[in-house]
């Protein structure tokens, strides 16, 4: 039979970070997780927590998400210190509670960096990412005017590895699991996709020195080839993509 | 109210181009001095919010999310259509038109379906130009599949994730737009009203959900690219914040509201398995290519699929319809595995499912070519049922995805009131009664990047507007409205939360108004609905207060829209007496059980007009002409 029979309850002791805005000071809570299904998924747990904290007139805990099949970025927490918790190249919610065993302590905070500001709770101010890609992270063509789609053959080895690299859900998960706070994957992912593809190669000297002064601006340290970025990635992207937006980086310095 | 859809006269190739020339023209200088709304940032919005920037246009762009990167149009998984014949299999734009306005089941108009066939080929174009990295032969060219409803392969795609790629492309042209000030972008904004002034569109009351401000902004014309209304089912592939209040704000200030009762459910979805679960996964329709749709011949039969021999198995699609197999259209193969699991066929432990074999095509082609292709979605699959599909099928059953009815729009994509412009899913014009694969993204992208910055510069030139500012009555008479509402859902502190009431809105609505429908049953919900709105505003809970990030508030909107929308769709169903597409009547169904239209009486968009809370709403009819297709039962076989 399926292992979708093997589904049972849980109870879980959650430690919580709340903090009611950015300039307040925050704490861990503790809540009781009782009967949890181990089919639901982590979003859906804690879906039940809230319906019970708002039924006994408590704040409940506030979270981003919205896709919930892992694959908007809207989403993520530190889980026992792991981005989007235990499982490889899974999303928080994507995450199921059967990985979880009856009694344990999950610890459940946001997203620490000095370039994301808590919102509250759980959530974070992400916007230091858009502004990065507003510095570069695009092929300038305006709608229209654009040659046959066919016109430039593509080799397929180049554009799986651009897939590879625009897989990226821009979800974070990379710079809240680096010692250093780095955005280095997030915008080696970005430089490698455009550099990859024939189209991106006029700007490509240009993107990369653009999106590096502007990761720098935006308060993201440096990497240190530390690797937990790679390790914590829910879309698995290879830190190969930061080698390259270091060649990239200083050839651009070169020209 | 007379409805026209100011489609032009003539032969249809020649119809989009005629109209081109015949628009009135903004001149480059006098561009900037207008200014743009656009609310939302998937396909539509984000490539209208860019496309009009780059034209000139200064243009403020809204989304509900942190960043416009994250809009639903991003979980699209197979692919984009176009008519390039790349496959060299006989595609053309006239075969794209047809199979669109039959898979529509001749329930949309002509010449909008056309238009859309003949940009399609721009789309890709234009992508590709961006950097969206689509799938290649190995000779560097641009690789094809194909979707249910076609004979040919035109499905562009980038694996299973093209919804993805796509938007990233779009927000990529939005952010380029940001960084030189042609777009101000506001992030984590609710839009909960549109305002109206002399009769136009002019402007915006939103909610900053960060610190629950209420903010109203001024513009000349307002773009709504708010995306379908399939949550109303509280469980859909939809995003948990995809909401129609946006739409269902603007036909409350007198936009006509297109054939609600058209939603598609796809067939492939992973099956629901509890009381607690917040929201169905999608499995493309891609997977159709090489999966083999099948149940048990024998009811009941509870052996583990690996048991069951080649004998023994009902593969129904192909059996049923063998010219098409199992690439019907998304409402045929819904309804078939409806009508599977009513006879006990169906598979797991509810029943509800069907199984979707990769055996075969594992067999065929080996594992290896089938995980280039499918990789990413067996993956999704087994991370949420813990199966792998590479060795037992997957198990599958419909869900709601999508929804064909919307705001009703006009050729220029302009609803019913002057100046308010509809995009992508939240319109109803292109997909009739059923939407095939792969053609909600081209819809999406043709909308934003190649109709909306031409006929927003016909009406713009041709359209008197008068200096408007934010202290207008109009404006504050909105923010008091917005704010009363808040004040009473936070005030009347009942015993049920807002996901309480959605999930009952939610089992009333697929009871009743889902993949089968009765005339008794409609009756029945209409009751049910007006209860829960009553019970509603009576005993909700909503914690917290207005002035706070608060989700629960947030949600509690959207939820007393939905509950009021829920209304409308019944009462659209109940006057639909015919089945077509998404629309299945049991009362109107042929021999087979396939959907039995009525040309004679129902060939025609239903267009409902808000006449007051108290009121049923008006009905409105645009006849529909086909002067270039045969209008003819469906057949798949």
């Amino acid at each position: 039979m399926t292992q979708q029979n093997s589904s049972k309850n849980i109870n879980l002791t959650l430690k919580v970070w709340r903090q009611v805005g950015p300039n307040v000071k925050g704490r861990l809570e503790t809540y009781q997780a009782n009967h949890i299904s181990t089919d639901m998924s982590f979003l859906e747990m804690l879906d039940v927590v809230n319906e019970e904290l708002i039924l006994n007139h408590r704040d409940p805990i506030a979270f981003d998400h919205d896709c919930r099949e892992g694959i908007c970025g809207m989403c993520g927490a530190m889980v026992n210190g792991r981005a989007h918790g235990p499982e490889k190249g899974t999303t928080l919610c994507q995450l199921h509670m059967r990985h979880f065993s009856d009694q344990d302590t999950v610890i459940i905070e946001p997203w620490r960096s000095r370039a994301f500001r808590i919102i509250k709770d759980l959530v974070v101010d992400r916007s230091a990412f858009d502004k990065i890609i507003q510095a570069g992270g695009y092929i300038s063509v305006s709608a229209g005017g654009t040659p046959d789609a066919n016109v430039i053959p593509v080799p397929q080895e180049a554009a799986e590895k651009a897939m590879d690299a625009a897989a990226c859900i821009g979800c974070g998960a990379c710079v809240a699991s680096c010692p250093n706070a780095s955005a280095m994957l997030f915008v080696g992912a970005k430089v490698s996709h455009l550099a990859l593809l024939p189209q991106g190669i006029p700007e490509a000297a240009i993107r990369a020195l653009a999106m590096v002064k502007k990761m720098d601006d935006c308060g993201f340290g440096n990497c240190t080839n530390e690797t937990e970025c790679e390790a914590e990635c829910p879309k698995e992207i290879s830190i190969t993509n930061i080698a390259r937006l270091n060649r990239e980086y200083i050839k651009a310095g070169l020209l | 109210m007379q409805l026209d859809s100011k489609a032009p006269g003539g032969p249809l190739p020649e119809k989009w181009d005629k109209h081109l020339f015949e628009l009135k023209l903004v001149n480059p200088a006098n561009k900037r001095k207008f200014e743009i709304i656009v609310v939302g940032t998937g396909l539509a919005g984000g490539s209208a919010s860019a496309t009009l920037a780059e034209l000139g246009y200064n243009v403020k762009t809204f989304c509900i999310q942190d960043s416009p990167r994250r809009a639903h149009s991003i979980a699209a998984q197979g692919g984009i259509n176009a008519a390039k014949n790349y496959s060299n299999d006989g595609d053309s734009i006239r075969r794209l038109f047809y199979d669109t306005i039959k898979g529509g089941d001749y329930r949309s108009r002509e010449a909008n379906v056309y238009r859309l066939a003949q940009v399609s080929n721009n789309i890709i174009d234009q992508c590709v130009a961006q950097g969206v990295p689509f799938a290649r032969e190995y000779g560097g060219l641009l690789a094809n599949r194909s979707f249910g409803g076609a004979q040919v392969s035109r499905t562009f795609y980038a694996r299973g994730q093209t919804g993805q790629q796509l938007l990233i492309g779009a927000y990529s042209a939005l952010s380029r737009q940001i960084a030189v000030g042609k777009v101000t972008m506001f992030t984590r904004r609710d839009m909960l009203d549109l305002v109206l002034v002399n009769g136009k569109a002019r402007g915006i009351v939103t909610r900053n959900l960060v610190n629950g401000s209420i903010e109203t902004h001024v513009a000349d014309a307002v773009v709504l690219a708010t995306g379908g209304y399939g949550n109303t089912f509280y469980l859909s592939t939809n995003a948990m914040a995809s909401n129609v209040s946006a739409a269902f704000n603007a036909y409350k200030k007198g936009a006509f509201f297109a054939n609600p009762c058209y939603t598609q459910i796809h067939p492939t979805c992973i099956p629901v398995h509890g009381t607690y679960q917040s929201k169905l996964t999608l499995m493309s329709e891609s997977l159709r290519n090489d999966g083999r749709v099948w149940v048990p011949k024998n009811p009941g039969d509870k052996r583990h699929p690996g048991q069951i021999p080649e004998s023994e198995r009902d593969y129904y699609l192909e059996n049923k319809y063998p010219s098409f197999g199992n690439l019907v259209p998304r409402d045929v193969a819904s309804r078939n595995a409806k009508l599977q699991c009513d006879l006990g066929k169906g598979v797991g432990e509810t029943g509800l499912a069907v199984y979707l074999d990769f055996q075969d095509a594992i067999r065929r082609d080996g594992k290896a070519v089938i995980a280039k292709k499918y990789g990413n979605l067996f993956q999704m699959y087994e991370k949420i049922t813990a199966d792998n599909p590479y060795e037992t099928p997957m198990m599958i059953y419909p869900a709601v995805h999508y929804t064909m009815g919307g705001l009703w729009v006009d050729y220029n994509l302009m609803s019913t009131i002057p100046g308010l412009f509809v995009l992508g899913e939240a319109n109803f014009s292109d997909h009739g009664a059923n939407r095939l694969g792969a053609s909600a993204l081209m819809q999406g992208l043709a909308d934003g990047y190649f109709v909306i910055p031409y006929t927003i510069g016909g009406y713009l030139a041709g359209t008197k507007l008068e200096k408007v500012s934010a202290d207008d009555t109009a404006f504050k008479a909105a923010v008091e409205a917005v704010e009363m509402r808040i004040k009473k859902m936070l005030s009347i502190g009942g015993k049920r939360t807002v996901d309480d009431f959605h999930r009952q809105l939610g089992n009333i609505m697929w009871e009743y108004c889902g993949m089968a429908r009765t005339d008794n049953g409609l009756a029945k919900a209409k009751d049910l609905i007006a209860d829960l709105q009553v019970e509603f505003w009576e005993n909700v809970l909503v914690s917290g207060s207005g002035s706070q990030f608060n989700q629960s508030l947030e949600k509690a909107g959207r939820v007393a829209d939905f509950i009021e929308f829920g209304k409308l769709m019944v009462t659209d169903a109940m006057a639909r007496k015919e089945s077509c597409g998404g629309h299945f009547n049991e009362d109107y169904q042929t021999e087979e059980n396939e959907a039995k239209r009525d040309d004679e009486n129902f060939c025609h968009v239903a267009a409902w007009e808000y006449a007051g809370d108290e009121n049923e709403p008006n009905f409105h009819k645009e006849a529909l002409h086909f002067e270039n297709v045969e209008l003819t039962q469906r057949s798949y076989k």
